[in-house]
């Protein structure tokens, strides 16, 4: 073979690899450009449209649905007025799922810590259990909920049966009943990645820590929880994040009074009819959600590095 | 945590008042440990007592799962014992939890903490006892010096050797200026030039800072070299405590015999006996004279112990006092050490340190073999 045929089928063989690679990677373009970006676009579009009188949008630019979240236009000389009620939903919202997060770190640390501690062979067993509620429907878990919190529910039952109150608790419809709805629909997922930080523990540095005067809670203090700080982390971000945005849980538990982000953005869609405004304020919603992973990927970073 | 603090100081200063008394530090009656119930009960120790004393290596020595880890591990308070008392300095520790006893422990694993510095990792225990930050630093800096790591302060743990590794933990245990530091095979991860090393080191350490060591090891040649004392352990209990001396030269159990060092172990019955000394006839037919240990039964059957280096092979105008069939010879250079076969079919090995110029070492050849007057030895 002459040097000239030699290259040739070189340049050959590199275009059908470069080929090969495209090839291969044109399925999952096309799904990130289906399921991601077209989606999200037609959103950013539609945000910056005028709502239709029955629904949908007219193709008409406009920024009030960015307005409308801070301002209020009065009907009839049109000035703009400071108006909180959005924001103070969105306030709601981030108080809620800060509050669940926290809640499901305080209960579902010891419950980690728990099966971590456990022998190998029963660890299975308990996280089985853990990831038991995933087998049911959402809703069917939110009914559930509703029934053992409401007025005539097994914990208000209860506790009159005790004579330990006379009248029930009004828990239903309000913010207490979304918040344990929360922290009951996402427990499971802090538990997890606590449980696969707290799993690799060396409990050889616990009893270091023990030997060298630390108490219980200064064990937990300067051993475990810095080291379980991958799942802390880990764990807070995927509790906060779809709490921020849960919409079954405040739909049925706070009765559609007691609104959170993601009831208000359906309503945008549904009854209000403004599907400018749903837009603007999902991609509201979405750069909160990208602010805290970017925080996140600051802290996970720094861990890294330390630890590098 | 303060009050805690106070303490360790104080028994810290009591003990520097005491310094030359051999006053016991630890001391420990009846220990019993029982792991699990019923027919799958195993006993980890079984009625152990013993005293360790101020100002002492003490070595606890004996295969795996001879219950030293167990004993050391209730001497730092991770285990409590099924029955029995622990005393430190005369006061009952035994149900005390680890972080309210002045003992701090060398782990195996190190057990270093990842997310702090070499510093952070020695300063931890002073920390915890609420220690002033001042009172730290100085002590850091101290405990540093003392292991030849101050270059390394600020270093992750993790990008330290196994051997600075081991001295941090050293550190780290020493630092709060413990009644005892208990050291769990610290050595057994090292390779063997730092072993050495460390054996050294810790044995000046150890006389540097009068702090008792209770040492925990498999390797006999480790506590030979390194302990003042030592304890032989097999399946929870102690068969023999003495110095390094005492345990190789006058083993009073077979087992510690032929644990420490090389050794022959021949059968046979006492003949007469005078005092501690006896005359033991061989299965070949041989007469011996052995000496007995204090608490040793010297009469009927026993079993007699013999050192390699306490024979030789016999000259030419010598009586062999022993006779056997020549199977091996492995030289050494400094001696060589020959395997032969005694016309009771027992093994015997012989140290011989001179020239073997005058010997016929064919194998199969026939070689008396002389020894050492009052090294033989009968065992329980």
């Amino acid at each position: 073979m002459s040097g000239a045929q030699l290259s040739a089928a070189h340049a050959e063989a590199g275009r059908r690899a470069r080929n090969a690679r495209l090839g291969l990677l044109g399925p999952a373009v096309l799904i990130i450009l289906l399921i991601s970006i077209l989606p999200l676009g037609i959103t950013v579009v539609y945000s910056f449209l005028t709502p239709g009188t029955y629904g949908g949008v007219t193709w008409e630019f406009s920024t009030a649905a960015y307005v409308q979240f801070l301002f209020e236009e009065d009907i009839f000389d049109g000035t703009l007025a400071f108006n909180p009620a959005y924001l103070q939903i969105f306030l709601r919202s981030i108080g809620l799922a800060f509050g669940a997060m926290i809640g499901t770190l305080i209960l579902g640390f010891p419950t980690a810590y728990f099966i971590a501690t456990k022998p190998r062979q029963q660890r299975t067993f308990w996280l089985f259990l853990i990831t038991l509620p995933f087998w049911t429907n959402i809703l069917i878990r939110t009914y559930a909920m509703l029934l053992i919190i409401r007025d005539e529910g097994f914990i208000n039952l209860t506790l009159m049966n005790l004579r330990i109150i006379n009248h029930p608790l009004s828990i239903l419809y309000t913010d207490t009943a979304v918040f344990i709805g929360l922290i009951y629909t996402y427990l499971p997922f802090m538990v997890l990645p606590l449980y696969a930080s707290l799993e690799k523990l060396d409990f050889r540095l616990v009893e270091a820590g023990y030997d060298l005067y630390a108490s219980r809670w200064k064990v937990l203090s300067h051993v475990i929880a810095p080291l379980a700080k991958p799942g802390i982390i880990a764990g807070c971000v995927l509790v906060f994040i779809p709490g921020l945005g849960a919409y079954i849980t405040p739909e049925l538990l706070g009765g559609g009074k007691k609104l959170m982000i993601g009831n208000m953005i359906a309503i945008q869609f549904g009854s209000s009819r403004n599907w400018p405004f749903g837009s603007a304020a999902a991609l509201i919603l979405m750069a909160l959600v990208v602010i805290v992973l970017l925080v996140y990927a600051r802290a996970a970073g720094r861990e890294a590095k330390a630890h590098g | 945590m303060e009050n805690d603090g106070e303490r360790v100081a104080t028994q810290t200063m009591e003990k520097a008042g005491a310094e030359n008394r051999r006053n016991v530090a630890i001391s420990a009656r009846s220990l019993v440990k029982t792991f699990g119930t019923g027919e799958f009960a195993v006993h980890a120790l079984k009625d152990v007592d013993i005293d360790i004393r101020e100002n002492e290596f003490f070595t606890l020595l004996g295969p795996s799962g001879c219950g030293k880890t167990t004993l050391l591990r209730m001497i730092a308070g991770f285990e409590l014992p099924t029955s029995g008392i622990i005393q430190l300095d005369g006061q009952d520790i035994t149900a005390l939890p680890p972080h309210k006893r002045p003992v701090n422990t060398v782990f195996q694993s190190y057990a270093l903490f990842p997310h702090m510095t070499v510093a952070e990792n020695i300063g931890f225990g002073l920390k915890m006892l609420g220690r002033s930050g001042g009172d730290i630093d100085k002590r850091v800096k101290r405990m540093l010096a003392l292991v030849q790591l101050e270059a390394m302060a600020n270093r992750r743990t993790d990008q330290l050797s196994g051997g600075q590794q081991q001295r941090v933990a050293l550190a780290r245990a020493l630092a709060p200026e413990p009644k005892v530091l208990l050291l769990d095979e610290p050595l057994a991860a090292l390779d063997l030039k730092l072993r050495k090393n460390m054996q050294i080191e810790l044995k000046s350490l150890q006389a540097e800072t009068g702090i008792t060591f209770v040492f925990v090891t498999h390797d006999q040649e480790e506590a030979l070299t390194m302990s003042d004392r030592i304890a032989v352990m097999r399946a929870g209990e102690i068969l023999q405590i003495g110095a390094p001396t005492d345990i190789y030269e006058r083993p009073t159990h077979r087992f510690v015999a032929d644990f420490i060092g090389d050794i022959n172990i021949l059968e046979g019955s006492v003949v007469s006996s005078e005092g501690r000394t006896a005359q033991v006839r061989l299965k070949d037919g041989a007469v011996i004279e052995a000496r007995v240990p204090e608490g040793v039964d010297g009469s009927g059957d026993v079993a007699l112990a013999i050192r390699p280096e306490a024979a030789r092979l016999a000259g030419p105008d010598e009586t062999a006092a022993l006779s056997g069939t020549l199977e091996n010879v492995v030289y050494f250079g400094a001696a060589s050490y020959l395997h032969l076969r005694l016309g009771s079919g027992e093994e015997f090995v012989l140290r011989h340190s001179g020239a073997l110029d005058a010997y016929d070492l064919s194998t199969g050849s026939v070689l008396g073999i002389a020894l050492q007057p009052g090294r033989a030895r009968v065992l329980e």
